[in-house]
């Protein structure tokens, strides 16, 4: 009976994986349920945030903010957010793809690139591409906090502000569901023109204490809520590409022992066989 | 039946009050602010503190925020509230700290005292304990 003992332990052993994958489905299951209330909870500050810089567009506004002023490319920033850890599918290559597709219109342009990356395996990508790399968050783990990105967020508005970058984009994993995420490039600097509805009179806030502190404010929390949904957003397509690789890895493992138990077996009723015919032909010959 | 505006009040993490109210107070960062229906657009800084909320047929709500922005409209009110005590000082200081991680690995940067940081709590501390005493009157 040669091999059947190696195939046995064989056996054992892709059980054992299938037993780990199979329970990091379960926990990536319940981890992104968690993920997704998460995005649903930070969606209405961005929604007001968004509404309220809305109305300050479309209201006769009497102090121009750079960061609403389009001003002629020379550089571009980029915030990418990765997941912390592996085993989510191709979920940041494809990501990462994405980034350098993009970077090589923008080259063909003569435009150089400096990088903010957020996430173990985007700091990991960036020190092997070799792009210019000017801050970096690692371990925000499964519950996200908004303080983790103000760091890296402030670190690019500086830039932006000081003339560094002339754009910001946002690099994430788009949700769309538990089966599909994409990667999406957003601009967040300049701001993308807002869809003006036009308005028969013209108005203006009050503002407390005066349009510059109050705008200079809020339009740095609207970039620091766009990059926080962007992270929450990647949280729960990391659970769900999780989810469905280990779910793979798991029916993967399920039809190889199939396989291998059949061969076993096959193994095993050939030693009978042989060992039958042995005993017959020994029987014969006396 | 006392006149209504639609009320919001939402943090980057999670939406906090959202209903219709007949009053608002905040501490805005030029004083208090009492807001009612049919107010004129403004736009103000919140300072850290404690928000009263009248909410339809009188009852009160206080919530506590650590700052942000209120944006008042005619029928709507929204409050977009700060997770955290924010300063300045304190957002350049995450910023070195994401830059330096970017440069070195992280080194332990040893037990000196931080004022903003400090004076930063110290505000936080102080409104909730408003808050907590304003709370016990009742």
């Amino acid at each position: 009976m040669a091999g059947a003992k190696e195939i046995k332990s064989k056996i054992g052993s892709i059980n054992n994986t299938r037993k780990i994958t199979s329970a990091m489905e379960k926990v990536a299951v319940s981890k992104m349920r968690r993920a997704q209330e998460r995005v649903a909870h930070s969606r209405p500050y961005a929604e007001g945030m968004r509404k309220v810089i809305g109305n300050i567009a479309n209201g006769t506004l009497e102090y121009r903010h750079p960061f609403l002023t389009e001003r002629p490319v020379k550089n571009v920033g980029y915030i990418v957010i990765s997941t912390d850890r592996g085993l989510c599918g191709g979920l940041n290559t494809n990501e990462f793809k994405r980034v350098m597709i993009d970077l090589r219109t923008w080259k063909e342009q003569g435009v150089n690139a400096e990088f903010a990356v957020i996430g173990n395996k985007a700091t990991a990508f960036f020190k092997r591409f070799g792009g210019k790399v000017v801050a970096q968050q690692v371990g925000s783990g499964d519950t996200p906090r908004l303080a983790d990105v103000i760091g890296t967020v402030r670190v690019m508005l500086n830039e932006y502000s000081e003339g560094k970058i002339d754009r910001l984009f946002l690099v994430y994993n788009n949700f769309v569901n538990t089966m599909k995420q994409e990667p999406v490039i957003e601009q967040l600097l300049p701001l993308p023109k807002a869809e003006m509805s036009a308005r028969s009179h013209s108005w203006d806030y009050i503002y407390e204490p005066d349009p510059k502190a109050i705008l200079d404010q809020l339009l740095d929390r609207y970039v620091e809520s766009q990059v926080y949904q962007g992270v929450v957003e990647n949280a729960a397509s990391e659970q769900a590409a999780r989810m469905v690789a280990m779910k793979a890895a798991t029916d993967n493992a399920g039809s190889l022992m199939d396989d291998l138990k059949l061969v076993y077996n096959k193994a095993r009723q050939a030693a009978i066989t042989q060992e039958l015919s042995e005993i017959v032909g020994g029987a014969a010959a006396v | 039946m006392a006149m209504t505006v639609q009320l919001d009040v939402v943090s980057a993490e999670e939406k906090i009050f959202s209903g219709l109210v007949e009053s608002i107070q905040v501490t805005g960062s030029e004083g208090e602010l009492g807001i009612l229906p049919g107010h004129i657009p403004l736009l103000t800084g919140i300072k850290p503190g404690m928000v009263r909320i009248v909410k339809q047929f009188g009852e009160e709500h206080l919530i506590y925020v650590a700052g942000g922005v209120l944006e008042v409209q005619p029928h709507t009110i929204t409050v977009l509230a700060d997770v955290a005590v924010r300063a300045e000082d304190l957002d350049e200081q995450a910023a070195l700290a994401a830059q330096k991680s970017a440069t070195e690995a992280m080194q332990h940067a040893g037990a000196d005292f931080n004022y903003a940081e400090a004076a930063a709590q110290l505000a936080e501390a102080i409104a909730q304990l408003r808050l907590i005493q304003k709370l016990r009157k009742k």
